[in-house]
């Protein structure tokens, strides 16, 4: 039990131990872990072993870095919003381009990565779940162009927000099913992967789409997706000469933020930022905060804060963006919030749709609605800062996916 | 001794085999749970699983899932489920009663708190299913200081090394998942099974339990030749499902359906 033994982390050296997490069983501090059913221990540990092993093989290593700079197009630019910055009057903001990336999101990163790894190990059937179908379409992605079968779990209610993803999908050969149990969001599309898997342990490959998980899940996502923060880093000293004052991401699951965050957690003077989605309001109940407003405890293999009730049952949470819709978040990101090393701030939805209009309208980028999180926040501190201090958001997502809920939330028919 | 050891040690020398009906606690509604314990105890279980409800039970199929759904519909807690176990002894002092649910809501009302109230109601083992052995040393040890058994599940991915590690840390019994799936799936292979329980029994000498999948008499009748307790649940579940309208029904359907599972373990040894 954690409640009463979570540690801080005392002085600024002891943060650079954050960086040998999680340890050989997978936590972060009290978090993380392998919670799962013993059906799966199996299959866990085989990929815990196949991924210790790949990712000290420099061949395999190399085949990811081909495929980032060839097929997903990276290095991702770091744009200098100039006009948004002016317009603040603070900080200049500079944007991590992920929404440049092949199929229009982060999430391609991570599932390079582990259909890489899927194949090595002679895996032939990939399973995922998806929120607002990035992940779902970064997935579907990869196995057409490796040939792998794939299915995607996805909750019905997410189905309807997001059907130009379902079709991307399915236009890519995934088989899409649609989850109807419990919430009909994303947990429940998790539920049946892991169901799924615990079924066809044999020939299935469960590529989690965050840094959430049984171990060695959060770990390995993070790694695929520190690409993000290890270019985002060497970008800002060749610009401006200078590391970032902070940087800001969003937070569902959280690995856009933890791949940003990572290569910046020993550099003591950066602070790091996560954005949840604050729903209709913290106060509200209606949220997917869980670092703002849950608890410790235990879910879909790992432990760290949850939206629950008292007696333990997981709640639903509210976000008008699917992919922030989730009542869990990654255990590393539990544990850098406990340790002080990173701060977890909160957007509603009305803040992320302004934030949303402001920097389609002022830098010809539209950023995803759950990027658009970030950008409510960022807009809210820049002018804490000096003009010379460089804030990084990580433009985790492209904005084309969420048209529909926008016009549906003004009123506009399309 | 637990009593669920008592009880092993009873069947052993009586030459039977255990039959461990499973429902979820409050499941169509919480009012039926206490007698339904009842009905199932003179119907021949020797043994209850009560299931705990829980929003997000992963390792279970559509059948059990929709029994969480219709307890926590009436918001049945771990409280409540506890509570429900004390009543039960109150007039059966003999049966061992089994919580089997997911680890959250034991997290949330505390180890320590929890393993007091249970035992003082008269639990006499948890199955917690996502948690494994190497998770699991803490609630194991405050458990086994309220003499309360920690059941663990082996499955057929479980290899030689996991098996002693979980023997290492079981007490009660072992339950053996029959299949790769989850609850109610598929169809027994007997002979998969029987192949996996000798390997167990190699390494273990806690009794032997089989779940997942046991859908007719028949199954158990099979098993009862093999295995030292039949675990009956999806089947039953699905009754009570099918009577949910009518909860004063389910304790007597369910007795009757579990009187031909007891007959069939019977008549096959």
């Amino acid at each position: 039990m954690l409640k009463n033994a979570v540690s801080k982390a005392s002085n600024n050296s002891d943060f650079d131990e954050l960086l040998n997490l999680p340890d050989e069983h997978g936590h972060f501090g009290p978090y993380g872990g392998c919670f799962a059913a013993e059906t799966l221990m199996a299959p866990i540990d085989e990929l815990r072993q196949a991924y210790e092993h790949y990712r000290n093989d420099s061949k395999f290593m190399a085949e990811i870095d081909a495929d980032f700079s060839q097929f997903v197009g990276r290095p991702s630019p770091l744009y200098h919003a100039e006009r948004w910055s002016e317009n603040l009057g603070g900080a200049q903001i500079y944007f991590k381009r992920e929404d440049l990336n092949h199929t229009g999101a982060h999430k391609i990163n991570n599932t390079v990565g582990q259909a890489l790894l899927a194949k090595r190990m002679g895996k032939t059937r990939i399973i995922a779940e998806t929120g607002a179908g990035q992940h779902g379409v970064a997935t579907a992605t990869v196995c057409a162009r490796l040939g792998l079968e794939c299915v995607v779990y996805m909750g019905s209610e997410d189905i309807k927000r997001q059907m130009i993803n379902v079709f991307r999908m399915r236009l890519l050969g995934a088989e899409v099913v649609a989850v109807e149990s419990g919430s009909k969001t994303l947990k429940d599309a998790l539920n049946e992967a892991m169901r799924d898997w615990v079924t066809n342990v044999d020939d299935t490959f469960y590529i989690i789409g965050t840094v959430a998980g049984p171990h060695p899940y959060p770990a390995m996502v993070r790694d695929f997706q520190a690409i993000i923060g290890r270019e985002a880093r060497a970008q800002a000293l060749d610009q401006t000469g200078k590391l970032p004052a902070a940087l800001v991401a969003c937070v569902g699951g959280g690995s856009n933020a933890m791949g940003l965050f990572y290569p910046f957690i020993a550099d003591h003077d950066v602070e790091l930022i996560g954005v949840e989605a604050a729903g209709d309001g913290i106060e509200t109940g209606r949220h997917a905060a869980p670092l703002n407003a849950g608890r410790p405890g235990v879910l879909h293999g790992n432990r760290t804060y949850l939206m629950e009730t008292d007696g333990g049952q997981i709640i639903e949470t509210h976000s008008v963006s699917a992919g922030l819709d989730y009542p869990g978040v990654g255990p590393e990101h539990a544990w850098l919030k406990d340790c002080g090393r990173a701060q977890y701030a909160a957007a509603t939805d009305t803040e992320a749709l302004d934030a949303f209009h402001e920097v389609t309208r002022t830098e010809g980028i539209m950023p995803a609605l759950e990027t658009s999180h970030a950008l409510a926040y960022a807009k809210k501190i820049a002018p804490d800062y000096d003009k010379d201090a460089m804030i990084i958001v990580s433009l985790s997502g492209r904005g084309d996916k969420d048209i529909h809920t926008v016009a549906a939330h003004e009123g506009i028919e399309i | 001794m637990s009593r669920i050891a008592a009880c092993f040690l009873g069947l052993a020398e009586a030459g039977r085999q255990a039959l461990i009906p499973f429902v979820t606690a409050g499941d169509p509604e919480p009012g039926v749970t206490v007698e339904l314990m009842h009905a199932m105890v003179g119907a021949g279980a020797d043994i209850i699983e009560l299931g705990v409800p829980f929003s997000d039970p992963m390792a279970d199929g559509p059948v059990i899932q929709r029994a969480s759904e219709r307890a926590l519909a009436h918001n049945v807690t771990l409280h409540d489920v506890i509570d429900m176990v004390k009543r039960f002894r109150q007039s059966n002092a003999q049966t061992p009663v089994v919580l089997m649910g997911y680890l959250n809501p034991v997290e949330a009302m505390g180890y320590e708190a929890f393993a007091d109230s249970a035992a003082k109601a008269g639990v006499d083992g948890v199955l917690t299913v996502d948690l494994p052995p190497e998770e699991g040393a803490e609630l194991v040890s405050t458990l086994k200081e309220r003499n309360i058994d920690t059941i663990f599940l082996l499955a057929p991915t479980s290899n030689a090394e996991r098996i002693k590690r979980i023997d290492a840390m079981a007490s009660g019994f072992i339950y053996y998942v029959s299949l790769k799936g989850v609850t109610g799936a598929s169809n027994l292979d007997i002979e998969a099974v029987s192949a996996k329980l000798a390997e167990i029994r190699s390494i273990s000498r806690l009794p032997l339990g089989v779940g997942f999948g046991v859908k007719a008499p028949t199954d158990a009748a099979n098993l009862a030749s093999i295995a030292d307790a039949v675990i009956v649940g999806s089947t039953l579940v699905k009754i009570v499902e099918e009577n949910a309208a009518e909860p004063a029904k389910i304790p007597g359907m369910i007795g009757e359906a579990l009187s031909a599972f007891r007959r069939a373990m019977e008549n096959a040894v």
